[in-house]
């Protein structure tokens, strides 16, 4: 592909319901509407509304988009094991592989960054569905794809009200774990 | 919303644009039925239309949604409706109504895999040829394909101001990918896109024939409740809209709704040419289909291959003027898209024989990858 | 009699469209007429009502009437109808239909249009027959009786019109005969002026098709039927059962009210147009362009 220059390729993957397709939304707003890149994002589905295999991708460029969907991902999130192994071919040589240790448990790559993103959300913010948020801080910081004020500014606009304080910690703890987890390394 | 005003960028879906689109066209009826992948268009536009004047309803089925946008227009609502591809094929019985009775209606089509149920959440680009010849006896149709997010905005608008030019329906040909796809966009203003009002008998006229078709022009069409009392009939008719058997009077109404848009198939073409200045080898592709061969042409271009694309925005019409020019200079023609060979027939009878057109088609379920175009293009050239 | 000739010349088409498609001896013509002195009595100016039918012998009533009026294709009459009054309410909407036009094709846009109560009226003239086609069997041939095909008999069971729209919930149902064309032409006032949906069923009689093929001697025959086989609502809550066996019920059999849709949704129009959370939410989907916004401004 020639207009592979400065396209960058993210995929949301795990089950239906666990708020993936709102992450990728607020990816795409974070890079276009806050960051001024051009931004496309795409999804497929299965016909439940909850659980089955769910995958948002979303491509980030500073050109022209033309094909919307990911063909080389350079990240792949898999927040479920049917989502990991449904995906982990589309990513390509040397790409980035994040996974919810918390419900995948073989990752099958070594370089795998694994951290319990579900188990985080329970803990630190007192619900499993901030799962995606604590996921998007996370894969903000590992791959500098938006930058980080931009990725606030999205979500802060999108949250119901009221909410907005525990999504802002939930993008920290995500954050967070990220920082931790390169510094383990 | 914050950091956002109204001429700023936004990452909205196709089908949203599209709602927004009716709104900026002035449509003030919408009467649909849920179906995957169109029902966003239906869930906004019902949110929306109750706060800006117009009603919204949902229907019994399909059958009855075509059947109230037509009323509602009769009664001189610009109107509208969306569905997927069972919606549309229950629709064909009215679309034919409202091609005989020249009622001016949009109805938009997010195309999945069929036929029947087939794939509900995945893209096709199946309905093509049934848009054009879906319900039975001779007519025509205005369809229009977007590629972008933009567009479903834009074309949206188009759709509006041509059913009411030329009083007809007129079909709004998504699919899944572009109907679902979220993309940066920053919508027009007001300022920058026309909206044509129908136009309406002198409320003096004593003789309104709404139904002419002299040959000339269309003729005006009042509303129920309006100036003027007349009758429609989805029967062949004559111009007061009463039912006719004259053979001479049949003759002149079939060709009329046929030749009013037929003869304006070049008027009305619109196409986006990518790289077409040197090509030799030409895409022609439509909707999302066109973004998977723009990225193609790119490709081929590196590979030393003089590649270019026609993107048909207007499906239906068909106009054959620009690929009847550039055909002297082609050496091959390659139609991708998502169905067994559809819209190619069209392009072959514009060429008749005198470059050779392949046919790429993919009907499961997905979009092309690049490399898919790309490599089946330089099999063809022998590359 | 010079009522009649005056009601007739201010509503039927002056021009070339007489004489009907109908047989001698049908009863659609009484239909008709019933239909257009409830509408001079409820005092309509022509300009304000549409009249909108389906196929069928009953589709072609809408091309006699000086009126808006729209011919529809098979069973889809109502839900034309529907988009005709939403777009504007303020016009008096009459389906006039056949019992196949609106039970079998169209059954389906019957039961929503009964459920819904937008304020419209049907007229359903049932004569239990498909009569344009040549008499084949509809959904309300009775148990037994012939049609073209079903030449030993109907082996399938009729639909009770005026139940099955009480059942569905129209909130206006009544019944009469082409023999009681007084009483008729006043229920179907009473239907037009009812807020709501309001369904009219008008026994009548196809002798060409039906009549011929179930040993009736005459139109007059059948008509002498309505007249023996039929009673009042009062009358009928006085007999028993067995006595009422073979027969149909005549008058108004449900009339209530409920909230009319039309009314309901710009109710909640209005009530959204002062709720800024509301206009917020549309003005966040529709802020990128100007015009609507301002439309929402006004509004607002």
């Amino acid at each position: 592909m020639s207009e592979t220059k400065g396209r960058y390729e993210i995929r949301l993957s795990g089950a239906g319901g666990q708020g993936l397709m709102l992450a990728g939304k607020l990816l795409a707003e974070a890079a276009s509407v806050y960051d001024g890149k051009n931004a496309v994002q795409t999804q497929s589905y299965g016909p439940e509304a909850r659980g089955g295999k769910s995958k948002t991708d979303v491509v980030i460029s500073d050109g022209e988009i033309d094909y919307p969907k990911a063909t080389k991902v350079n990240v792949l999130l898999a927040m479920s094991q049917p989502a990991l192994d449904e995906y982990i071919g589309s990513l390509q040589p040397g790409g980035m592989l994040v996974v919810d240790s918390y419900l995948v448990e073989e990752p099958g790559r070594d370089d795998a960054i694994a951290i319990p993103f579900t188990m985080l959300a329970l803990e630190e913010c007192g619900r499993k569905l901030f799962a995606n948020v604590v996921a998007l801080g996370a894969v903000a910081e590992l791959t500098q794809a938006v930058t980080w004020d931009s990725l606030r500014s999205a979500v802060l606009a999108r949250v119901p009200k009221g909410t907005e304080k525990i999504n802002d910690s939930a993008l920290d703890v995500g954050r967070q774990a990220a920082r931790q987890f390169l510094e383990g390394k | 919303m914050a950091g956002n005003n109204k001429t700023s960028k936004q990452v909205i879906q196709g089908n949203e644009a599209c709602a927004i689109g009716a709104l900026a066209a002035g449509v003030t009826f919408f009467g649909g039925y849920p179906i995957t992948p169109s029902s966003e268009i239906a869930e906004i536009l019902s949110q929306t239309l109750p706060l800006v004047g117009g009603r919204f309803i949902q229907m019994e089925d399909e059958i009855a949604s075509i059947a109230s946008i037509i009323g509602a227009s009769l009664a001189g609502a610009k109107s509208m409706t969306a569905t997927s591809g069972p919606g549309f094929s229950l629709m064909q019985e009215n679309l034919g109504f409202a091609a005989i009775a020249e009622i001016p209606c949009v109805i938009v089509n997010v195309q999945r895999a069929g036929p029947s149920t087939g794939l509900p959440t995945q893209p096709a680009q199946g309905d093509v040829q049934q848009t054009r010849w879906g319900t039975h006896g001779d007519h025509s149709i205005i369809a229009l394909a977007p590629s972008t997010v933009l567009e479903c905005f834009t074309m949206t608008i188009d759709c509006v101001n041509l059913a009411e030019a030329y009083r007809t329906p007129t079909v709004l040909l998504m699919d899944e990918v572009i109907g679902h796809m979220r993309e940066t966009v920053v919508l027009p203003p007001r300022s920058s896109y026309k909206v044509v009002e129908r136009r309406t008998p002198d409320p003096d006229t004593t003789d309104y024939c709404p139904f002419e078709c002299d040959g000339t022009e269309v003729a005006p069409l009042g509303a129920f409740g309006g100036a003027h009392r007349f009758h429609v009939t989805g029967l062949t008719h004559d111009r007061h809209g009463f039912p006719t058997m004259v053979g001479e009077e049949v003759d002149r109404k079939i060709r009329w709704i046929v030749d009013k848009i037929e003869d304006r198939a070049d008027e009305l073409a619109d196409l986006e040419e990518f790289e077409t200045d040197d090509a030799d080898v030409l895409l022609f592709a439509y909707g999302s289909t066109a973004r998977v061969a723009k990225s193609s042409v790119r490709a081929l271009r590196e590979r030393g291959v003089r590649a270019g694309m026609i993107r048909a925005k207007t499906i239906w019409p068909f106009s054959r003027k620009r690929l009847k020019e550039l055909s002297g200079r082609l050496k091959l023609i390659v139609v991708p898209e998502m169905n067994l060979g559809q819209l190619i027939i069209e392009v072959e009878r514009a060429i008749a024989g005198t470059v050779p057109v392949r046919h790429l088609g993919r009907i499961d379920g997905h979009l092309f990858e690049p490399d898919e175009i790309t490599e089946f293009v330089l099999r063809e050239v022998g590359k | 009699m010079s009522q009649a000739i005056e009601t007739a010349r201010t509503y039927l088409r002056p021009s070339k469209k007489l004489p009907t498609v109908w047989c001698g001896g049908c009863g659609l013509g009484i239909v008709m007429s019933a239909m257009i002195r409830a509408i001079a009595r409820v005092g309509c100016e022509k300009n304000d009502v549409a009249v909108v039918s389906g196929i069928g012998c009953t589709g072609r009533l809408p091309t006699y009437v000086d009126f808006n009026t729209l011919h529809t294709t098979h069973g889809r009459a109502l839900a034309f109808a529907t988009g005709v009054k939403l777009a504007t309410p303020s016009l008096t909407v009459i389906a006039a239909m056949g019992d196949g036009d609106a039970l079998a094709i169209g059954g389906n846009h019957f039961i929503h249009s009964c459920r819904r109560n937008i304020d419209m009226t049907a007229i359903v003239a049932n004569n239990s027959i498909y009569g344009m086609t040549g008499g084949q069997y509809s959904p309300t041939t009775p148990h037994g009786k012939k049609g073209t095909t079903a030449p030993y008999g109907n082996v399938e069971h009729a639909f009770d019109v005026a139940a099955l729209a009480v059942g569905a919930g129209a909130t206006f149902v009544a019944r009469s005969s082409v023999y009681h064309a007084r009483e008729l032409d006043k229920l179907i006032e009473r239907a037009i002026r009812h807020k709501g949906f309001s369904v009219v069923e008008a026994v009548s009689n196809c002798y060409t098709s039906y009549g011929r093929l179930n040993k009736y001697s005459s139109p007059v025959d059948m008509l002498r039927w309505m007249k023996e086989s039929s009673v009042t609502v009062g009358a009928a809550e006085e007999m028993a059962p067995e006595e009422l066996e073979g027969k149909f019920t005549r008058g108004v059999i449900t009339e209530r009210e409920l909230p009319e849709f039309i009314e309901s949704y710009d109710g909640l129009a209005k009530r959204l147009a002062s709720d800024p959370a509301a206009i917020e939410r549309v003005k966040g989907i529709i802020r990128t362009f100007d015009e609507t916004a301002e439309r929402l401004n006004a509004k607002g």
